[in-house]
């Protein structure tokens, strides 16, 4: 039908309509450059704010990987052991890390290079993530296209380029592999649509390539081997399986495992893990159902049905025994082959119960409502809409996005980072609304004219030529052209491949015009209704401006605050790290929490006992051990590790809450978990953690207090904690093993070293001697209260 | 301390011994000697009137310095002037000579007179000299709290390998406390000011330690390595980049380093500490920016005038004894105030210097980026340096 009229639309028009359709095409390309540069300017506001820098903790280990990929190759940058970190175990970063952004961030700065623009590789790591985002919101475009038609498409690329929830992982800075990987995750989605409309091989590769690229950047690759074997279960299960179905996801399958496993931090997990079981099982369901079909092609009805009942029968049999095979490989592991961080997708309590250090992540917490708003904002009230109008019709296309919708909401209320999952889905599904809104709404003002010349009914059944040469006549408008062109386009594909006109109609973006005819509104109303989505609009483009340029700029590591008398910079970090970069050995070892590892090896240069990996839990739990310890048993400890500095991080002179004092009770968890010894209650009174005059005397005389307080009383006499907002407990103490040897302006940041360890007075030795072969004894009774000796 | 003495000690016999080796014929009628001590810079601006006393015309002035002092010069310049009063004085050329029959702990120097000094003529020499690295700290290392404290040597009598009539000694000290110094006749302290002499009738060659011990807190800013980028733009521009590594080179400091004492008692607690350099950037420098290698540091001040544009840096942290840190300072300036063009050629006129106040340099390297496609390059620098050219591919969009 649409080819049809489309057919009639450029035989009216002639040669007018082939320079429309140019004209369109440019228009169309000019506002998806304008798109291109709205998304990557939008997230410049850091930048212009603050400075070219990188951002938080994360992406200062992406940038150290990549200076060391720039500096040593690609074959060094594979076979790197990084011994600066997870002292004295060292990480084997080649094999550990998913590489897709540091190569990608490698290539640009090699090929900018290369054509002599001698850009540093910080400034290319800065920008990565805003170039990605513009091709981010291209892919959207793409995507939507495949399943509603250009104008959706654009209007979701437009939301996309600056939905909120984005912006808050790939403002310029933020260097992290969630940057390409949304990219990655749309386009392979885009690929994957493609080819389930077009059947086409080409696009199958493609989608493989694409999905690789994605298993290279990012762990959430596994959001996408199972999202896709679940669309393609939906479409088996609804008897939409088709020849292109099964192009569109066998190759995927075959060519997506295989290229997986080529990654090094993935290797034979991409056959071993659950994660991709569902895969293969659809896998061979596809491939039940094909034969189902083609037999069914081959045999008469009635033999068919004597053939289903056998192969039925022997299947189910054969199904049940891979199954229990599949179910006892799995229960034989002991995390039942799933990973922690995915079982805790599965059941959001897992790792509050089980894995303290996953829990202890803020961006691993279920999110609040307001996060929400503050991330979709008025998206919400649009994807309802546009579930319903992916219903009508439903395609392949659409059903897929309704589903990515569904189950990415669901993953988004596990975690707080997988809203960002979750917004490509909204972006997508309110681009559609609103587009299907502007198109009846502007539709009804322009058939106006004619219903008040006509009757409504005249207007419905006219012939469809004649109507939409009547649409030439009278039209320039917008949505008009968008019509005329996806008309005129779909017709030019269906020509090329023409053999597949049968399907094309099936899944055709286009509804027919005759239908649009009749849902017609008063002029009023529809006038009413583009204004209050003009205003809708309007709302989320200053929600998103404001999000880009308050909320999401601050690099983090520079705190500024706004006062009286003018900008107040915070820069105590840098400052620490600076002073440990110049001021100690080059082999010197640093401990502080985890947190702030990366940004110790990345900017201090210093070797670091734990950073933000977190791989081995036993070694954290280790340095929380330390630092919930009193003063002597934290620096055995850390004696133990040759550890020479200790650094911590303490907000209690500028009120800046998230310090070490508020992340304590996640070291005392963790370091509990590994050490028994290590009790949550001791730090606890009636259940309530807190430093002040009601504080436990362990709290009040582990190492932690010790280091963040030592001398704080003294500087307003009270030793008031502008962060918990109130008065310590325990004012006045002296430290025994450590010395401090660098605090920063605003005191945010504590640095003490470890004091030698005294000479032993040699009258003494004798009798030391004894009472330490006693004390050794009792310490192995006791159990390992220094897991390092 | 007990070192530089017996050296001291040790040089003044040596001195003693090879004494009659001065020949020439002139007699130093008078020299007076200023010492400026203010600084972690040692300037010392010696007047000397030189009398040919013999029969032959003199063309040389031979100056004298010991080896321990020699090795710290930085610059010595001379200006002199022939005639009974000082009148408009020319600089003279100086070279390192070594003269037969000097004891070799001495290193001379001769200044080449544009004309020979005719018999009993008078020659007023001003000399200059610059010497880095001569104030030892000491003791050497303190804690947060001490002031720093540092000695000076040198001898109260002008070294020189002729007879001198009369001479005076004068060293200005940046006031504050003086621990000791060494009394012989004639010495005062009077304020910041200590005053040896006059001494007349000193033999050549005649060596007699002084040592003076004070206290000093002026920033001792030294430059382990400086990297100026000076490259020129087609684009109208002279884009200056100056990558520091300073050390802070007094006294170290040891034990612990508290922010509380340094931030409540500033001037007691960490008064050896510094914490702001001064550049004097020339006038129309702009975009000027200041950064280490993670990022921008956000405290520093800029004042400017149509004379000269104050650069005024914080390093990220205070700087104490024996620390250490780095930045990078970046400017443009435009390019008609730098480069000329005659005959065909362009020149490049501008400093080799760091624009900073009191900073010491050990290493320096200026880098000059010329454009593409510059032939025919020529350098004239007012001292001896290493030269190397080396071809860099640069901005696309720049050539």
């Amino acid at each position: 039908m649409a080819e049809l009229e489309a057919g009639s639309i450029s035989m009216a028009a002639g040669g007018g309509g082939r320079l429309r359709n140019a004209l369109s095409g440019m228009l169309c390309a000019f506002a998806l450059l304008l798109i291109g540069v709205l998304a990557f300017s939008i997230r410049l506001f850091s930048v212009i704010k603050y400075e070219s820098v990188i951002h938080e903790f994360d992406p200062y280990f992406n940038y150290r990987v990549t200076q060391f990929l720039s500096k040593s190759g690609i074959y060094e940058f594979w076979n790197w052991f990084d011994d600066r970190t997870w002292y004295p175990l060292g990480r084997v970063i080649g094999g550990t890390v998913y590489p897709g952004l540091t190569l990608t961030a490698g290539t640009i700065w090699w090929l900018l290079n290369s054509l002599n623009i001698p850009l540093s590789v910080e400034t290319v790591c800065v920008f990565t993530a805003p170039i990605f985002s513009a091709n981010a919101s291209w892919a959207t475009y793409l995507l939507t296209k495949e399943a509603k038609g250009h104008g959706a498409g654009l209007m979701a690329a437009t939301i996309l380029a600056m939905v909120p929830s984005y912006i808050s992982r790939s403002v310029a800075g933020s260097y992290d592999n969630e940057a390409v990987a949304i990219f990655a995750l749309i386009f392979t989605f885009y690929l994957y649509v493609k080819t389930l409309n077009t059947g086409s091989l080409f696009y199958a590769t493609l989608n493989a390539l694409s999905y690789f690229y994605m298993v290279c950047s990012w762990g959430g690759y596994t959001f996408i081997i199972n999202l896709i074997p679940m669309h393609v279960l939906l479409c088996i299960v609804t008897g939409r399986y088709s020849s292109r179905l099964y192009v569109a996801y066998a190759p995927l399958v075959v060519l997506g495992t295989l290229l997986a496993a080529l990654v090094p931090v993935v290797g034979f997990n991409a056959v071993l893990t659950s994660e991709h079981f569902a895969s293969f099982l659809v896998f061979i369901i596809l491939h039940v159902v094909a034969l189902v079909y083609y037999i069914k092609g081959l045999l008469t009805p009635r033999l068919f049905k004597v053939a289903m009942t056998f192969v039925l029968t022997v299947g189910l049999a054969l199904c049940l025994a891979v199954v229990a095979i599949l179910a006892a490989l799995v229960a034989s592991s002991p995390t039942k082959g799933w990973s922690g961080r995915s079982l805790s997708l599965l059941d959001p309590t897992y790792a509050s119960k089980y894995i303290p250090i996953i829990a202890s992540v803020s961006e691993h917490q279920p999110p609040t409502w307001p996060s929400y708003f503050m991330a979709i904002n008025v998206l919400a009230f649009l994807v309802p809409a546009g579930i319903i109008s992916c219903f009508l019709p439903l395609s392949d296309a659409s059903s897929f996005l309704v589903l990515y919708l569904v189950t990415s909401v669901y993953f988004s209320g596990v975690m707080v980072r997988l809203m960002l999952v979750l917004a490509p889905a909204v972006c997508i599904l309110s681009g559609i609304a609103l587009s299907e809104a502007f198109n009846v709404l502007t539709r009804s003002m322009k058939f106006q004219r004619p219903i008040s010349d006509d009757t409504l009914p005249t207007a419905g059944d006219s012939t469809p030529g004649s109507s939409s040469t009547a649409t030439i006549t009278t039209s320039t408008k917008n949505a008009n052209i968008k019509k005329e062109k996806m008309g005129t386009i779909s017709k030019e594909r269906s020509s090329k491949k023409s053999r597949k006109e049968t399907e094309l109609v099936g899944s055709s973006p286009v509804r027919p015009e005759k239908e649009e005819k009749l849902c017609v509104l008063p002029s009023e109303a529809s006038a009413m209704g583009i204004l209050f989505l003009i205003m809708l609009c309007g709302l989320y483009v200053i929600h998103c401006v404001w999000a880009a340029a308050e909320a999401y700029s601050a690099p983090s590591i520079v705190l500024t605050s706004r006062s009286h008398d003018g900008l107040h910079v915070y820069d105590d970090f840098r400052e620490s790290y600076a002073w440990l970069r110049h001021n100690t050995e080059v082999d010197d070892k640093v401990a502080s929490w985890w947190d702030y590892g990366y940004q110790t090896t990345a900017m201090a240069n210093r070797t670091v006992i734990v950073d933000n990996n977190t791989w081995n839990n036993t070694h954290i739990a280790t340095v929380g051990t330390a630092m919930s310890s009193p003063e002597k048993g934290a620096w055995e400890i850390f004696n133990s590790l040759d550890v020479k500095y200790v650094l911590v991080v303490f907000g209690g002179l500028i009120g800046y809450p998230s310090d070490d004092i508020n992340k304590f009770l996640w070291m005392v968890r963790i370091g509990g978990g590994e050490f028994p010894h290590i009790k949550e209650q001791d730090y606890l009174r009636d259940g309530n953690y807190r430093v002040d005059a009601q504080g436990t005397p362990t709290m009040l005389n582990c190492l932690m207090y010790k280091l963040c307080y030592y001398r704080f009383a003294e500087t307003d006499g009270k030793g008031f904690d502008r962060a918990r907002r109130y008065e310590i407990g325990r004012k006045h103490f002296k430290l025994t093993h450590f010395e401090e040897v660098f605090t920063t302006q605003h005191w945010m940041v504590r640095i003490y070293k470890l004091k030698p360890q005294k000479n032993r007075v040699r009258g003494k030795l004798k009798l030391k001697l004894k009472s330490s072969s006693k004390t050794s004894l009792m310490r192995k009774g006791a159990g390992k209260k220094n897991p390092w000796q | 301390m007990a070192t530089p003495l017996r050296l001291a000690a040790l040089l003044l016999v040596l001195v003693a011994a090879f004494a009659s080796a001065a020949r020439a014929d002139l007699v130093v009628s008078r020299a007076d000697r200023k010492v400026d001590l203010t600084s972690h810079i040692v300037r010392v601006l010696t007047s000397l009137k030189v009398e040919n006393a013999g029969s032959e015309p003199v063309s040389k002035v031979l100056l004298a310095f010991p080896n321990i002092q020699a090795k710290n010069l930085a610059a010595i310049r001379a200006f002199g002037t022939e005639g009974k009063v000082k009148g408009l004085s020319s600089v003279l050329p100086i070279e390192v000579v070594e003269p037969s029959g000097v004891p070799p702990e001495l290193t001379f120097f001769s200044a080449s007179l544009h004309k020979p000094l005719q018999k009993g003529k008078i020659l007023h020499l001003d000399v200059l000299t610059v010497f880095t690295h001569f104030l030892q700290p000491f003791p050497e290392e303190i804690t947060q709290a001490d002031s720093q404290l540092v000695v000076f040597q040198d001898s109260s009598h002008y070294l020189s390998p002729y007879p001198v009539k009369v001479q005076t000694l004068s060293i200005r000290l940046p006031g504050g406390r003086v621990e000791s110094y060494t009394k012989y006749g004639n010495t005062k302290l009077v304020d910041s000011e200590l005053k040896y002499g006059p001494y007349e009738d000193v033999p050549p060659f005649s060596y007699n330690p002084i040592i003076v011990h004070f206290e000093n807190n002026n920033p001792f800013a030294v430059a382990k390595e400086l990297i100026r980028e000076i490259e020129i733009s087609h684009w109208g521009n002279v884009q200056i980049t100056e990558h520091y590594n300073i050390v802070h080179g007094g006294a170290r400091l040891k034990g612990e380093f508290s922010r509380l004492d340094y931030q409540s008692r500033p001037y007691a607690r960490g008064v050896s500490s510094f914490r702001h350099l001064i550049a004097r950037l020339p006038a129309r420098a702009h975009s000027i920016y200041y950064r280490d290698e993670i990022g921008n540091i956000s405290t520093s001040h800029l004042w400017s005038d149509s004379k000269k544009t104050q650069l005024e840096i914080e390093p990220r942290f205070p700087l104490f004894g024996g620390w250490q840190t780095t930045f990078t300072i970046g400017y443009g300036l435009p390019l008609q105030d730098f480069v000329f063009s005659a005959d065909g050629k362009r020149f490049l006129n501008i400093t080799f210097g760091s624009p900073m106040e009191e900073i010491l340099i050990e290493k320096l390297i200026v880098k000059v980026v010329l454009p593409e496609g510059s032939k025919d390059i020529d350098v004239s620098a007012p001292f001896p340096t290493n030269q190397w050219q080396e071809v860099v591919p640069h901005w696309t969009i720049d050539n």
